[in-house]
């Protein structure tokens, strides 16, 4: 019983932890149809530059989750306008291709500034401490992360199904020139939502430091991960994300308690049979 | 319009003379080059057979994502299959190296087939996430059947007798690559056919457009499914020389990080042209060579500038470039499309 709990409570925390990076590369691919695999990329920027505000500066870890994702976006824009905006519409090859070279370039640049060695985010002492929730004593950093998953979701689905912006935004995705001849400037619209998805990476990288830690090939490693989640959920659904993460936190350390010899094995082999049935992910939308 | 600028094309074909010229010469150059090789680098051998076997990879590569249009990360485990049936095969018993090539293609075509069926349930960015899992779930299995395959350690102590009874596998490497070089000239020529033939045809015309192939009264699940299983004889092929000239099997042979590799020289040297696949290997292997050993990192910003350059600038590859130098090779290429 005990060891259902742990298992149920820590697949909870990282799945969630995976949900807040991957619901921003679900917006990209649900909602703009494009493969970003640098997603991971941005949000390994955003644990660099937390760890360095934080660690380094000794400033609070408030502080660094803002900072982390402000300076996050503003590095994201010029790539966003130079480089992303010509991939739009193109094959899933071309973007698979340039976002992969994208974050070779970022996995080079941040190491030749910031060293080869694993970064952490030191905690303020709130969240560092177990807190007693009646019936065991949990990681109050596990709370804190599981919180902040929830709100992103509840946030996420406010906005794109309550708000003016939202309606803009589904009404490009079904049909950008209807929509662009119908007054709705779809650039900002892309910009916006551009924005909102790498942001998203950065605050799920720093807050997720403790499930994936950051250090060089950060990018690399989990890139796989961000997008098989994706692919499961559903492009652009947060209800197929939240369940995606759910489920693959749960195989993942589920594998990872009662089989660790095993490795990652019942992980993709639980991919390879949820993507047979549902070519399109749990939620996905038929294209 | 596109059917017309196709019939154009198809007008400018060159007669069966020529073509059969030109491919003469490409592959006398494949050999000039790789006896070249042989003599001008004599101290770096195990990495140029190195370079021939990840080729015979990238070609395997071609095969499905240049030439049927299936996007492929997962590549490697067929390369994978192959070295390690080769690798096991060796260590109990089996010695002779052709004998080792042809179980290499054999295990290959059985993982390609197996990749092949899964693969092709899905498209698009489902297909790709599939093929990533295959190959993680490839490098899960080898690295927990270590009792076959040395798991982490990796598979060693293979012991190879002489080919053909009398060319011993030498500490230089130079049996291995030269019998390298005549696998690939040989395996070369094959593909040069089988993309020639009525089959390779009909894999562009699928590339091009799966539901009119399909309207047209082909089947489309099994040709595309032949080719997976000639590419993964290919991959398995070139897993198979890998173990056989470094007597070594690792981890690292069945990763994704060797099939995104492998895509990117692909895409390098062009997509749809077994010549690019053979160009963006020994480019990339080359260049990788020099640069890594001075700050792997200044490597992998190296890639990543040179694929977005790629992708933005020249996206038939540097054997594009070709084309446009030689104007009359490129309308001759434009014609077998």
């Amino acid at each position: 019983m005990q060891t259902i709990l742990s298992i149920g409570i820590d697949a909870f925390a990282y799945g969630m932890a995976l949900f807040i990076i991957c619901i921003g590369l679900s917006l990209t691919m649900g909602l703009m149809r494009v493969v970003n695999l640098a997603h991971g990329a941005f949000a390994m920027i955003a644990g660099y530059i937390a760890s360095y505000v934080a660690r380094d500066l000794g400033w609070g870890y408030g502080f660094a989750i803002i900072l982390a994702v402000i300076g996050t976006i503003i590095l994201s824009i010029p790539l966003e306008r130079f480089l992303f905006r010509r991939i739009y519409g193109s094959s899933e090859l071309t973007q698979v291709l340039m976002t992969i070279g994208i974050t070779f370039c970022v996995i080079g640049i941040t190491n030749y500034f910031f060293g080869p060695t694993l970064k952490t985010i030191p905690l303020p002492t709130g969240l560092s401490q177990p807190v007693d929730v009646g019936f065991r004593t949990i990681a109050a950093h596990r709370l804190f992360v599981m919180a902040c998953g929830l709100v992103v979701a509840a946030g996420l689905w406010y906005v794109i199904e309550r708000t003016a912006f939202g309606i803009k935004l589904r009404a490009t995705v079904d049909n950008a020139a209807m929509a662009d001849a119908l007054g709705v400037k779809t650039q900002v619209v892309y910009a916006v939502s551009f924005a909102l998805a790498i942001g998203l990476a950065a605050f799920g990288g720093v807050v997720g430091a403790e499930f994936l830690p950051i250090e060089p090939y950060y990018a690399l490693r989990y890139m796989v991960t961000f997008l098989v989640v994706v692919s499961v959920g559903g492009a652009g659904s947060i209800l197929g994300a939240v369940i995606a993460c759910l489920v693959l936190g749960a195989v993942d350390t589920t594998g990872r308690y009662l089989m660790p010899d095993f490795g990652n094995f019942f992980f993709y082999a639980a991919v390879i049979a949820i993507v047979c049935v549902f070519p399109r992910g749990f939620f996905g939308k038929a294209q | 319009m596109q059917t017309l600028a196709q019939s154009e094309k198809l007008a400018a074909a060159p007669s069966l003379g020529s073509r059969f010229l030109r491919d003469a010469i490409g592959i006398a150059a494949i050999i000039v080059a790789g006896i070249a090789g042989y003599f001008l680098f004599p101290d770096n051998l195990a990495l140029l057979t190195r370079v021939i076997a990840v080729g015979l990879l990238v070609l395997s590569i071609d095969l499905i994502t240049g030439y049927c249009g299936v996007a492929t990360l997962g590549q490697a485990a067929l390369f994978g299959a192959g070295a390690y049936a080769a690798g096991i095969a060796c260590v109990n018993g089996v010695t002779e190296p052709l004998t080792l090539i042809l179980i290499g293609a054999i295990a290959g075509a059985a993982a390609g087939l197996l990749m092949g069926t899964i693969m092709l349930r899905a498209h698009g960015l489902a297909q790709l996430v599939l093929s990533i899992a295959i190959v993680q779930l490839f490098h899960e299995a080898a690295n927990k059947a270590s009792a076959y395959t040395g798991g982490s350690d990796g598979l060693a102590g293979l012991m190879l007798s002489p080919l053909f009874g009398m060319f011993e596998f030498d500490l230089w490497g130079q049996t291995a690559y030269l019998f390298g070089l005549a696998l690939l000239v040989v395996v070369f020529v094959v593909l040069k056919f089988v993309v020639a033939s009525p089959f390779g045809m009909l894999c562009r015309g699928i590339k091009e457009d799966p539901v009119r192939i399909g309207a047209m009264g082909a089947f489309v699940f099994p040709v595309l499914l032949k080719m997976f299983v000639i590419s993964g004889a290919v991959a398995g092929m070139g897993g198979a020389l890998a173990a056989i000239s470094t007597q070594v099997v690792g981890l690292d042979s069945v990763s994704f990080e060797l099939s995104a590799n492998a895509l990117v020289m692909l895409v390098l040297g062009g997509l749809g042209s077994l010549y690019g696949a053979l160009i963006g290997t020994v480019i990339f292997m080359g260049f990788e060579h020099v640069v890594s050993a001075i700050n792997p990192f200044h490597w992998m910003t190296m890639v990543g500038a040179l694929l977005i350059a790629v992708v933005l600038a020249l996206p038939g590859g540097l054997s594009s470039i070709a084309d446009a130098i030689l104007p009359s090779r490129g309308r001759t290429r434009g014609g077998k499309a």
